[in-house]
């Protein structure tokens, strides 16, 4: 999908600083050679079976199913070790960089949960690990810093703006300007200048290959819909990506914050427009002088003011719907699939539930839905604690 | 060749370009600042557009991208204010800005207003010669001069590639990290200027972490044309912020220490 200049349509480029283009070329470079590697890809699957958990189990959701009136699956990423579909792709970078003679890695995270998984890649490989976080979502996302830190990866507060993850993104990419020679820069999700989007999707596409395989072999043939939450967009393009020319429905559930018309949100698609942020040409939210917006959403994970650009692309081509799911109905959804399903889903996969419990009356008996539930929701527990404390 | 092209021939020794962000820490004392600077003995004037994510940029210059933000500056503004700096002063102006900012304006509107203001050179910190198809036509067409940046891992074909786009000045990335004070001169500084002298007649100004007439002395000697100095100056006028008699006082000293770090290796120094 992705052409010699490393687009997505006219979305996606390489708009970084000089000092990274070496860096990004070399990394091209290595990519397309290792991933015709057969020694490489064995590796990987054997980590992604052994240590990691694959294949992943895709749930029939009985009570849900009976409430919406249709058959409604789970992809369960959250049942990955981690707790969230992140370490798809650090297992398979955190491999690329060993292989690229890289010593060490830095990465950056929102909730935390790319953070724990290039925290558990790096443990696993003996790869040192610095992660970037924001301040704020360090003070939201406690049990993940500790869980980092435990695993020996040093964890580096980001001061610097919305202290979010933009600005750890801001700071990861400074220090890789310093740093390039030893160090992988392993960007979490399908954003970030080329060949980031490209490889990261690669990386992510294992979730929609075996939903696939799994859908055929339970029900015979291909899903109807599939639904994913999109913050940078790298669970939602795993599991689209392989369905991308099926007669398939999706949906990216994007995060609707306090509403599309209050500002104050991280619906890219939904409410943004086309320009640059961290090295890619994508949709993204920004004011009337092309300064960077902030955001809000009750999910660190999406709170995020860009998108990849593949995810840019589809919207304008219209192949995948795209749309903002608020806080409260993401809470709500929360709620909901804890009660009827017994699985607490990440608040960020909460958006996703909540856009299938949306599909309610205009599906029938015999679609059928798969919702990506990219992570679990240990982490979101005093989140959603504290604001019951709210209420009552 | 334009304004830039003229004063680095004109000039007969390196010049000292001096950075500020446009608009720090508004617009008033930015004004002051520049022509503090210039009064001082700057060559070049390049200004930073400010923009929220500025990844090139050490916390110094983010801060001052900040100060500049909160005081409402704007890409309007800045032209505004390199309106007022040649109310005053003909000397070259560059604009060091940011692809969404150039790209959310229109590329062809902000040349163009920037031309009408008197800008001679643009360089877009997070657009490497690959993604400057769209932005050279329109350079070409304004006559504003597109600055490019080259460092110590740029292949010798991508220095070719950047070298037929490049007008004006080759910006030489002194370290690879981002802008900054370093307390001594980069040790790949000199290599780099002595290996990219080989291959072109250029004017080359070496930037990033050069902060003290020393280091520009040292950029001179090594065969740079230029050296730039930015979170330095930022720094000043971050500490001069209550005073503004203060802050332009002390921009025009360090302005005319560097300034007078350019004369020729051999010529005596004048400060």
């Amino acid at each position: 999908m992705t052409g010699k200049t490393g687009r997505f349509g006219k979305f996606g480029g390489q708009y970084v600083p000089e000092a990274l283009m070496a860096a990004l070329i070399e990394l091209e470079a290595s990519y397309l050679k290792i991933s015709r590697d057969r020694d490489f890809v064995r590796e990987q699957s054997h980590y992604l079976k052994n240590y990691a958990g694959r294949p992943t189990p895709l749930t029939y959701c009985k009570n849900m199913s009976k409430d919406l009136g249709a058959k409604i699956y789970l992809k369960r990423e959250d049942l990955l070790h981690g707790g969230a579909h992140k370490l798809n792709n650090t297992l398979g970078q955190a491999l690329l960089a060993r292989y690229m003679g890289k010593k060490r890695l830095i990465a950056e995270t929102g909730a935390g949960q790319h953070g724990v998984a290039t925290a558990i890649a790096g443990a696993m490989l003996n790869l040192p690990v610095e992660v970037y976080m924001g301040e704020e979502d360090i003070a939201r996302q406690r049990l993940n810093v500790f869980r980092m830190e435990l695993m020996g990866a040093r964890v580096i507060p980001v001061r610097t703006g919305s202290r979010t993850l933009k600005d750890a993104v801001n700071e990861a990419l400074r220090e890789w300007v310093g740093s390039v020679s030893d160090t992988h820069y392993l960007i979490g999700s399908v954003v970030g200048p080329h060949p980031f989007p490209l490889i990261v999707r690669d990386f992510q596409t294992v979730i929609g290959r075996e939903v696939r395989k799994q859908s055929m072999k339970v029900e015979g043939r291909l899903p109807d819909h599939l639904i994913a939450c999109v913050g940078g967009g790298s669970n939602a393009i795993g599991l689209f990506h392989p369905f991308i020319r099926d007669h398939v429905t999706m949906t990216g559930a994007e995060a609707g914050g306090h509403g599309l018309l209050t500002g104050e949100h991280g619906a890219t698609l939904c409410g943004g427009t086309p320009g640059v942020l961290h090295g890619a040409f994508s949709y993204l939210l920004q004011d009337e002088n092309g300064q960077i917006a902030g955001t809000h959403s009750i999910s660190a994970g999406l709170d995020y003011p860009g998108v990849g650009p593949e995810h840019s692309m589809l919207k304008d081509l219209k192949r995948v719907q795209y749309i903002a799911v608020n806080d409260d109905e993401a809470l709500t959804a929360f709620r909901y699939l804890s009660r009827k399903e017994g699985i607490i889903p990440a608040m960020e996969s909460a958006h996703a539930v909540a856009a299938a419990l949306r599909m309610k009356g205009e599906i029938s008996r015999d679609d059928i839905v798969v919702i990506n539930l990219s992570g679990r929701g240990d982490k979101d527990v005093t989140t959603v604690a504290a604001l019951q404390g709210d209420v009552s | 060749m334009n304004r830039i092209g003229e004063t680095f021939l004109s000039a007969g020794r390196p010049l000292f370009i001096a950075f500020t962000v446009a608009g720090d820490p508004d617009f008033d004392r930015s004004v002051a600042a520049a022509r503090a600077l210039i009064e001082g003995g700057a060559d070049i004037i390049e200004l930073g557009v400010p923009f929220s994510d500025p990844v090139a940029d050490g916390p110094t210059i983010q801060r001052a991208d900040c100060r500049a933000l909160g005081a409402g500056m704007t890409p309007e503004m800045v032209f505004t204010l390199v309106r007022r700096i040649r109310l005053f002063s003909t000397v070259p102006v560059v604009l060091l800005t940011y692809y969404n900012i150039v790209h959310h304006y229109g590329i062809p509107r902000f040349y163009r207003d920037a031309g009408g203001a008197g800008v001679d050179g643009i360089l877009i910190a997070d657009m490497p010669v690959e993604e400057s198809g769209p932005v050279m036509k329109v350079a070409k067409e304004t006559g504003i001069d597109q600055i490019f940046m080259v460092c110590e891992t740029t292949s010798p074909e991508r220095f070719e590639r950047i070298l037929k786009n490049a007008q004006g000045f080759l910006y030489l990335v002194s370290h690879m990290g981002v802008t900054g004070v370093l307390t001594a001169l980069p040790p790949g500084a000199t290599a780099l200027v002595r290996s990219v002298r080989e291959k072109t007649t250029m004017p080359l100004a070496v930037g990033f972490g050069i902060a003290t007439p020393d280091h520009a002395a040292g950029i001179a000697r090594a065969g740079a044309d230029a050296a730039i100095a930015g979170s330095a100056i930022v720094a000043i006028i971050e500490e001069n912020m209550d005073d503004q008699e203060c802050m332009v006082d002390a921009l025009k000293k360090y302005a005319s220490s560097m300034r007078n770090a350019m004369n020729r290796p051999g010529e005596a120094g004048m400060g």
